[in-house]
This record gives structure tokens, C-alpha cells and sequence, in this order.
């Protein structure tokens, strides 16, 4: 390989700006979005304890056939507290999606109480008091939010809160496809 | 006097950083579980934390995960099968050193083939250096510039 005198005086400038782009891409990516181990993995199985009804319970077997969105949340994370509205919303206005929240590592009577002042979305509720559940999902903290698909399998993990503007553009064209 | 309290002070600051982020209490079955259990959450990276592994988070979900390690050491479960468990749930993100595979090639041998290319480089650039005439004479002419060169500057 011969590259003439002139030539060669540029592959420096080419190795900075190939090196450049590299960190420029690198930097407009989120570092806390970690890729998701169960996307494309069945829903993990579980009877857990219904929020509600501390006799009952709530198995994975149950969220079959439909889609379903899982939401981890907590009363002691603010993040879920302000994403608790729009979940009202949402699940209002989309009837043909099942919502189920995990309650995740809480007191279970000021998460009853918190859904009963503010509203419940959840079709489903149970409780992961020891985080086992959580563990299960791959969860890191709360509030984190999982598309099941009809046949019980994880579409999308969702880390942080969701609005209208996160289910109109991540969750509605995701939904949208598997329906 | 203000020396001695200053001197107290300096000497309570030293301890204060000494103290660990993470330290449970545990009773192991054996000394052997308890390296292999320090071995797997040095080796473990905290899911929420990026930068700090399972020993030294103080993240809720980093002491249910060192939990969740020593139930399964103290139930007779392998290292291997431990760490297939975490990487089942939290990928290869959990464990600090990434898997050889296609995606991490570049990762694990891209820092020695730059090295290899700098010397690569370094020695064809000294060979040639070293083929070239080291010295050229002058020719009468231009010595003869050279020293009115010289005399000029003298003066």
C-alpha cells in the first residue's frame, strides 16, 4: 500500500474526525438506558399477593391473552407520583389495554390508601413487598413500566415516568403494532 | 489549644472516610462462601448506579441484589449459575467485565490492535528515517554562504 507524500498528511486529520463523530455519538446517547435482558423474553412467573385482598392472589397466568402494561411503582418514589395522573388518563381512555401494578417494596396500606384517593388505574395490583418480583423483571428502581404482548411476552421495558408525551410516542406505536 | 482542636477534627474527618458504603451482616455456612460471595459483588456492577458494583452501592436494589447473592451462595448454588441468573434479568450491564462476543470484539481488542498499529507505524517511520543519507555536504559554494552567514552574525 503507497500512498503519495500529500495524501498521507490527511490520515491523521481522518483518524481525529472518524475518533470525533465516535464521541459525538457516543454523548447524545443516555447513559442510564441500559439495554433490558427480558425484551423478547416471556413475562417472568409469579403469584403474588393482590393489594386489595391480602387472601387473594395475582398470577402471571392471569395476564394472558390481551396486552398488558406493568407498571412498578411505589408510594415512597415522587416520580410516581407525578406519573400517577397520566396513568389515570391513560388507562381511561385506552380500554383495550389491561393495566397491572406491582407495588413494589411498599407499605401496602398507604399504597392502598394513595390509589384509593388519587385514582386507580390498575386492573390488577399486587404487591412484591421482599422486591423478589422485581428482581424477576430486571427492575432497577421505580417507577418502571413492561409491554406484555397477547402472548405473554415483554415488548419494551420503560425506565422513568411516563406522560402523555412518552405513551403517545414510545408506548402508542409499539402498542399499535402488536394489537 | 486551637491547634489540638483542629488536629481532633482532622483526626475525625480521617474516619469518617474510612467507613464503607455497603456492609450487611451476614453469618456465612463457610469461609469459602463468604470470598466467593465478596467475589461476586466486587464482580457485579449496581444496576441503577453505572459506575459502582453491587459491593460498594448503597442503592436499595443494590442490597436486595447482594441478598439475593448470599441466600443463593448459602442454598449451594455455583458461581456460574449465580451469575447466569443475574444476567438473565440484568444482561451483561451486571457484570463489569463484558463477555467476549461480536458486539464487544472491538471493546476487548481494539486498545491492542491501536497499540500494535502505533509501533507498526513507529518502526516504519524510524526505518526510513535511518535509510535516508544521514549528512549531506555542502558544496564550496554554499559553504562559503554559510560562513558569510556566520560573519555577519558576528558583527
Amino acid at each position: 500500500m503507497q500512498i503519495s507524500g500529500r495524501a498521507k498528511l490527511f490520515v491523521p486529520v481522518v483518524i481525529f474526525l472518524s475518533m470525533l463523530a465516535l464521541l459525538l455519538f457516543g454523548l447524545g446517547r443516555d447513559p442510564n438506558l441500559v439495554p433490558s435482558a427480558l425484551v423478547n423474553r416471556p413475562l417472568p412467573e409469579f403469584t403474588k399477593p393482590d393489594l386489595f385482598d391480602a387472601s387473594a392472589t395475582v398470577s402471571s397466568t392471569q395476564l394472558r391473552g390481551g396486552i398488558f402494561v406493568v407498571n412498578v411503582w411505589a408510594t415512597w418514589c415522587p416520580p410516581c407520583h407525578a406519573e400517577h395522573p397520566y396513568l389515570v388518563e391513560i388507562s381511561e381512555r385506552e380500554t383495550d389495554i389491561t393495566f397491572v401494578g406491582v407495588n413494589y417494596k411498599d407499605d401496602a396500606d398507604a399504597a392502598r390508601a394513595f390509589l384509593q384517593e388519587r385514582g386507580n388505574p390498575f386492573k390488577f395490583s399486587l404487591t412484591d413487598l421482599d422486591g423478589s418480583l422485581g428482581i424477576d423483571l430486571g427492575v432497577a428502581g421505580a417507577p418502571e413500566t413492561f409491554i406484555v404482548d397477547s402472548t405473554g411476552t415483554i415488548v419494551y421495558r420503560h425506565v422513568g415516568m411516563i406522560d402523555n408525551k412518552v405513551w403517545a410516542t414510545i408506548f402508542a406505536p409499539l402498542i399499535a403494532k402488536i394489537q | 489549644m486551637n491547634k489540638f482542636i483542629a488536629l481532633m477534627l482532622l483526626c475525625f474527618s480521617l474516619l469518617a472516610t474510612s467507613t464503607f458504603a455497603a456492609i450487611d451482616d451476614l453469618t456465612f455456612t463457610s469461609p469459602e462462601a463468604e470470598v466467593r460471595y465478596h467475589q461476586l459483588i466486587d464482580e457485579m456492577r449496581c444496576p441503577m448506579c453505572l459506575n459502582a458494583n453491587l459491593s460498594g452501592s448503597d442503592a436499595p436494589i443494590a442490597a436486595d441484589l447482594r441478598a439475593e447473592i448470599f441466600k443463593q451462595i448459602q442454598e449451594g448454588r455455583t458461581n456460574p449459575e449465580i451469575i447466569e441468573f443475574m444476567r438473565a434479568r440484568y444482561g451483561d450491564f451486571i457484570m463489569y467485565r463484558p463477555p467476549l462476543n461480536r458486539g464487544t470484539v472491538l471493546l476487548w481488542f481494539g486498545p491492542g490492535a491501536l497499540l500494535l498499529a502505533g509501533f507498526f507505524i513507529l518502526r516504519r517511520m524510524l526505518a526510513a528515517a535511518h535509510a535516508a543519507p544521514a549528512t549531506e555536504k555542502l558544496s564550496t559554494e554554499e559553504m562559503q554562504q554559510l560562513n558569510s552567514i556566520l560573519d555577519d552574525s558576528k558583527d
